[in-house]
């Protein structure tokens, strides 16, 4: 790929994931983020962490797919660290919005709401990713390690989409969409690896 | 700048409210026979919309008022865009702007509210003589939902025990459901769910004959918008939101607790007494904090008050009882 591309790719990509943001900044700018706006900022940032760590998951199987798709692990990292970005915000808005800071509170929750035990779990999970997402942490850790300290993240989306099924109220389905794309992505590794393998080895 | 006035409509022009009523009430007749007649070809929800549409009849029409010394004082209002766009109203979609949307097709024109149950004489109520019983109060309240959000809402009614005393209740009569409007051909979003209507809540008798616990026909000095639970309702302050029950149309007086719709769906979740009391989570949040809807994000969170700030009216209702168990 052409420098001048990947340079125009990595824009889009920043400016689409920051999007999200803008869009609250803007809201809360003009006062606009709507009757509940504590409500609104939780939804968002939680929405845009499970949506960019799902992008990030599609990079593997789809790189897999065909070797001409080589240059989306240029993308990875960026994503990764734009979901932890999100993530943060996220428990942020907790810590500040709903807890207002208060220790106790927040340990009484952790313990007793299993939504934000899940919630809390994902993002401690994505914690050593971020410290090891350096080009030196890699060089430092080997590649086989590195790689197997990253498949966290599998568990960390897991616990994020759970903890979305446990806020909503019984009945609501709006978690099913990201659910089942997460599915896909996650089947598909074992899928291809499978597949793969029988090509090597005929039968 | 230049900002086109609007063009004034002589008063000739308006019709009559009685007669765009009556309109509306022959659409309706007509709309029957002609999905008898089978001539449905749009689908008569179609046909409705295009000759009907939703609009939210005698909504915003000033009632007379008066002052009202069980207001509540010190306190910001909510905006009547926020009370009115805002609205847990499951009949009418789940989401919190579809009540607003989805409301106009409530009929709210001729309405009548059945008392029955433990009464001398069971007997039926035009909502237009209702609205003549008693002087209309302005009455703000706070409104604080189970979901841990509330709001301040300027209602307009009287004391609910001002119309039971109407109604001749028997001394045997412990207990007072209400039941709320259904009918799944206008109200379709509530089929979406799997709560089976209509909508019904109870207070206990002593409750209900609190001077707090209004019967409400308007807001803002103007008559419910539909979404808001018109033509009339009730609203019990101290008790999370969902105990008011909107749109009624029977009142029924019972020797003991009524099934009520939240509690039915989930016990451990909604209480029958359901009274505002920080010391008693929701399985799923804290109920020690509420958002103030309409304040920016940094400005919304709130100490919530034990019986939402009217134990000095309330609390002496609960004597004795333990309200962890009758949470």
């Amino acid at each position: 790929m052409k420098r001048s591309t990947l340079i125009t790719f990595k824009t889009i990509a920043w400016l689409a994931c920051l999007w999200p943001l803008s869009r609250l900044l803007w809201g809360a700018a003009t006062n606009n983020l709507g009757a509940d706006p504590t409500a609104t900022i939780t939804f968002a940032t939680g929405l845009a962490t499970l949506r960019i760590l799902t992008l990030s998951l599609a990079i593997t199987p789809l790189r897999r797919l065909s070797s001409r798709l080589g240059w989306l692990i240029k993308f990875r990292r960026l994503l990764g660290l734009f979901a932890f970005f999100y993530a943060s915000l996220h428990l942020l808005t907790y810590i500040a919005l709903y807890a207002g800071f208060d220790v106790n509170a927040m340990a009484a929750d952790i313990a007793k709401r299993r939504y934000i035990t899940a919630g809390v779990v994902a993002w401690l999970l994505l914690l050593p990713l971020v410290a090891t997402s350096t080009n030196w942490a890699i060089r430092m850790l080997g590649g086989k390690r590195w790689s197997r300290l990253h498949t966290l993240v599998y568990a960390a989306a897991v616990c994020g989409v759970i903890h979305y099924w446990w806020q909503v109220k019984p009945g609501v389905l709006t978690p099913l969409t990201i659910t089942v794309v997460l599915a896909v992505l996650l089947l598909a590794r074992p899928i291809q690896t499978w597949m793969q393998r029988g090509r090597a080895h005929p039968a | 700048m230049l900002i086109a006035t609007p063009p004034e409509i002589p008063s000739s022009e308006i019709t009559p409210q009685s007669q765009y009523l009556n309109r509306r009430r022959f659409l309706r007749a007509a709309l029957a026979t002609s999905t008898a007649a089978g001539a449905t070809v749009l689908g008569a929800d179609r046909i409705a919309e295009i000759l009907s549409p939703s609009v939210t009849v005698l909504a915003g029409t000033k009632l007379e008022t008066v002052k009202s010394p069980l207001t509540t004082s010190g306190e910001q209002l909510t905006s009547y865009n926020d009370i009115t766009s805002y609205n847990n109203f499951y009949e009418f979609g789940v989401d919190k702007d579809q009540p607003a949307k989805n409301a106009g097709l409530l009929p709210i024109r001729p309405w009548t509210v059945r008392v029955e149950g433990k009464v001398k004489q069971p007997r039926t109520f035009d909502i237009d003589d209702l609205l003549k019983l008693r002087p209309l109060e302005d009455r703000v309240y706070r409104h604080r939902c189970v979901e841990a959000w509330s709001m301040v809402i300027p209602w307009v009614g009287y004391s609910l025990s001002e119309f039971i005393r109407q109604c001749d209740p028997l001394p045997s009569a412990k207990y007072v459901q209400f039941l709320s409007y259904y009918d799944k051909r206008v109200e379709k979003w509530g089929e979406q769910t799997n709560i089976s209507w209509p909508y019904s809540e109870g207070l206990r008798m002593d409750e209900a004959m609190n001077p707090l616990t209004l019967l409400t026909f308007g807001l803002y000095g103007e008559v419910l918008p539909n979404q808001n639970g018109a033509p009339l309702r009730i609203v019990v302050p101290w008790k999370y939101g969902f105990k008011s029950a909107k749109s009624i149309v029977a009142v029924r007086f019972l020797e003991r607790q009524p099934p009520t719709t939240w509690n039915d769906q989930g016990p451990n979740e909604y209480g029958f007494y359901s009274n505002v009391n920080p010391n008693v989570d929701h399985p799923r949040w804290s109920q020690k904090i509420e958002r103030r809807i309409g304040q920016p994000f940094y400005a919304q969170r709130r100490t919530t008050l034990m019986f939402n700030g009217y134990g000095d009216q309330v609390a002496s209702l609960y004597n004795g009882m333990d309200l962890r168990r009758n949470f």
